[in-house]
Formats: C-alpha cells, sequence, structure tokens
C-alpha cells in the first residue's frame, strides 16, 4: 500500500475540517456575556437573626404581613417568631400563636392548660424564622412550570403569574416558610422583602426590629458589617443537613430550635 | 380495513402538535434560563422587575423627620430612640397625601408587646421596664401618664 504526499495532505485537512464541524454547534461569547452567563452578581442576599436579643415582640411579623399585603388574620406568614421555653424536666414547650403577630404577653401554656411556673423554667428565648434563600432551594427544583427561581443576588422569588398553584414548593421546602397565599391563589413566601432591598432599603422586619436581632448582609461585600460578623463569628444554619446550603445565620442558636 | 389504532393516534399526534403551537404564541418571550442554571434559573426574567416595582409600605424615619421633626428629635434622645415611628404610627404609604390613612395605635396591647413581664431567663426581655398587666392601671391607655416619645419624661 502507498500514500502519496498529495493524497495524505488532502485527507489530513479534510479529516481535521469534519472533525472540527461540531464546533460551529458552540457560540463565542464576548466577556460580558460570558459574566452574564454565569451569573455573576455583586451582591448575595443573607440575613442574621440574633436570637439573644429577640424579646419577642412581634413587631417585625405585623410589619411583614402590611408591607407584603398577607392577609392580616389569615394564619400565614411569610415571617415569624417561635418561643421556646424549656422546663427542668428537659421538655421543650413551643408555641407561636398567630406567628406571633401580636407579641408575646403572657406564659405559654402546658399541655395540660396549666400556665407554666417561671421557677420551672430552665431556659427560655425567642426564635425568628424566615425564608432561607437557600444557595441549593428545593423548592424551585420541584416547581413543575418555572413560576419560582433565584435571581442571581440569591433571592428566592414566586412569579404569581404563572404559578399553578400545585403546591410541591410548600411540600418541598424543609423549612415550612413557604405557604399559599389565599387571595392570589399562589404558592408564596419571604423574598428578603425585594422590593426593599433593591432600591438599599432594609427589609420591613429589619426596618420594625428596635432591637437589632434581625439584620440583612450582602455577603459579597466584604465591608458590610454584618458580612463581617457571619463570616468571622460563630454562626449557625438551621436543618444543615439537608443540604439546602441555607443563607439566614443564627446567632446563639440552641440544640432544642428545629 | 383501516386499522383501528391509526385514528386515534393521528388525534393523538394532531393534540402534541396544537400544545406545541400554542405554546409558541402562550410562553412570553423572555421565559429562559436566566439565573446560573436550568435547575434553578428557569424562569420569565420580567417578574424580577415585578417583584421590584412592588409598593413600598414603611417609609422610614427619614421621611418623617421632614416635617416632624420635633417629634422625631424628642424620640432620638429617648430610650425609645430605636423603636421606628411606624411601629405606632402605621405604615407611612399614602401619608401625608392622605393624613387619615395612618392608623395611630395607643392601644394597651401594643406597648404589652414589649413591657409585660414575662420570665424567660435568656431574653433581654426582663431588663426591659415591665409591668404585670393585671396589676398595673387596668385598662387604661398608657399614654394617659407616660409619653411614648420620650417615656422617662416627668409623667403626664
Amino acid at each position: 500500500m502507498s500514500c502519496t504526499r498529495r493524497a495524505f495532505l488532502k485527507d489530513a485537512v479534510g479529516g481535521t475540517l469534519a472533525s472540527a464541524l461540531p464546533l460551529g454547534a458552540f457560540t463565542l461569547l464576548s466577556q460580558d456575556e460570558a459574566k452574564a452567563a454565569i451569573a455573576e452578581s455583586t451582591v448575595r442576599w443573607a440575613f442574621l437573626v440574633d436570637t439573644t436579643k429577640c424579646v419577642g415582640c412581634g413587631l417585625c411579623v405585623k410589619a411583614c404581613k402590611n408591607e407584603n399585603e398577607i392577609p392580616y388574620d389569615a394564619p400565614v406568614m411569610r415571617t415569624w417568631v417561635e418561643r421556646y421555653v424549656i422546663t427542668n424536666d428537659g421538655q421543650a414547650h413551643i408555641d407561636s400563636p398567630m406567628g406571633g403577630r401580636d407579641g408575646y404577653t403572657s406564659m405559654p401554656l402546658r399541655e395540660d392548660g396549666e400556665e407554666i411556673d417561671p421557677d420551672d423554667v430552665s431556659k427560655a428565648f425567642f426564635v425568628p424564622k424566615l425564608c432561607n434563600q437557600c444557595d441549593n432551594p428545593a423548592c424551585v427544583q420541584v416547581c413543575p412550570v418555572g413560576a419560582t427561581y433565584q435571581t442571581n443576588d440569591g433571592v428566592v422569588l414566586v412569579d404569581r403569574d404563572w404559578c399553578i398553584g400545585c403546591g410541591y414548593c410548600i411540600m418541598a421546602c424543609p423549612y415550612g416558610v413557604r405557604f399559599f397565599h389565599p387571595e392570589h391563589k399562589v404558592a408564596d413566601k419571604c423574598n428578603f422583602c425585594y422590593h426593599r432591598i433593591s432600591k438599599g432599603m432594609p427589609p420591613a422586619c429589619v426596618e420594625c426590629c428596635s432591637f437589632g436581632a434581625r439584620r440583612i448582609a450582602n455577603l459579597k461585600d466584604p465591608d458590610d458589617p454584618v458580612t463581617k460578623i457571619i463570616t468571622t463569628e460563630r454562626v449557625a444554619v438551621l436543618k444543615d443537613e439537608y443540604g439546602t446550603k441555607p443563607h439566614v445565620f443564627y446567632l446563639g442558636l440552641d440544640a432544642n430550635v428545629r | 380495513m383501516k386499522w383501528h389504532v391509526l385514528r386515534p393516534l393521528w388525534v393523538a399526534i394532531a393534540l402534541v402538535g396544537a400544545i406545541l403551537v400554542a405554546r409558541v404564541f402562550v410562553v412570553p418571550d423572555d421565559f429562559g434560563v436566566h439565573g446560573r442554571n436550568f435547575t434553578y434559573g428557569y424562569h420569565r426574567l420580567s417578574n424580577i422587575q415585578e417583584w421590584q416595582d412592588f409598593p413600598v409600605k414603611y417609609q422610614g424615619r427619614e421621611g418623617c423627620v421632614e416635617c416632624h421633626d420635633e417629634n422625631v428629635a424628642m424620640l432620638n434622645g429617648s430610650v425609645h430612640s430605636k423603636v421606628e415611628c411606624e411601629n405606632c404610627h402605621g405604615p407611612g404609604i399614602g401619608h401625608p397625601d392622605d393624613v387619615e390613612s395612618l392608623p395611630l395605635n395607643t392601644t394597651r396591647e401594643l406597648c404589652l408587646r414589649c413591657h409585660a413581664r414575662l420570665d424567660l431567663p435568656n431574653t433581654d426581655r426582663g431588663e426591659l421596664v415591665n409591668i404585670v398587666d393585671r396589676r398595673h392601671k387596668r385598662r387604661q391607655a398608657c399614654t394617659r401618664c407616660h409619653n411614648p416619645h420620650d417615656p422617662a419624661e416627668d409623667m403626664r
């Protein structure tokens, strides 16, 4: 078998061109397009809850309901405050009437209807809860219609025009922060007051907290004072074992908190 | 003889075709992958703007000080300095165009949110001035004696 130089070169060039053909399927992006494609943002919203500062006034829950037009007397809320009372027998008594909307003004009741005796309390504290704006949001993965999604700055939003109200996301959220909006008939959830934070204002619950128990942070800004606390102090997240990478960080979280 | 399976098959194929055609018209142009990947970023792009345009109700103290500078100054110098105006006066949206729209709350229940005595040892609740509701001037408005803008000032 012989091979002339001409035939070899022809086959080599032809073969190279043929194998390069699939490259036509790729698009060449400019630098800006590439940045947009990998969702580069200078903002990653996160939240810091200092449970040691919360006194259970519930003004955050009230403000949230007013700000986000959540029916005031419906038992649904975007944020709520839980009260944990651990008695000397080690039992945890957890309550959150109407999400703590009207504040906590009396001692919690035992299961038998008796008020807990202050001398019997070993520890007691409040835990505000809200959407964790997870990095791996389970609620977004299960949406069958693309009505809920994560923005480039980390907030999970619900498209009210696109949601079909199937409720998969409400089931999927391990933190139970999603609910069915009784008026719009769609899934609803805390979005860190996206309309406020994108204007440079704090979320309504942060603004109305008189005790500094709630704070908002931009994790991509190393000079943000709240980011400094999150990155340098001992903070905890809820249900870490689910792998959702929640972005609401807690100071002073207790093992009884679920 | 016609094969009886074919007819429903044509119907099914026509249905799928109709759905594919309808999809072109129903799905908005800006629907697609806009976030970091298909799993988390498949959505209608204009919805982000719709959420950003949601009306802001709580305006913050900066809005109040423009007209009510005396009250704000008094509040800022008091132990209540960290209490937002709108916690008691209600969300400032629509004010001052519609003065009646501010639902001022002077009820005892509002004050009791922080000042009802609760024996919860791991909170700062005990460090706030607190009362036992049924033992302190029952059913009377707190504002009859206390000035919420400066609670430490002499009783009214």
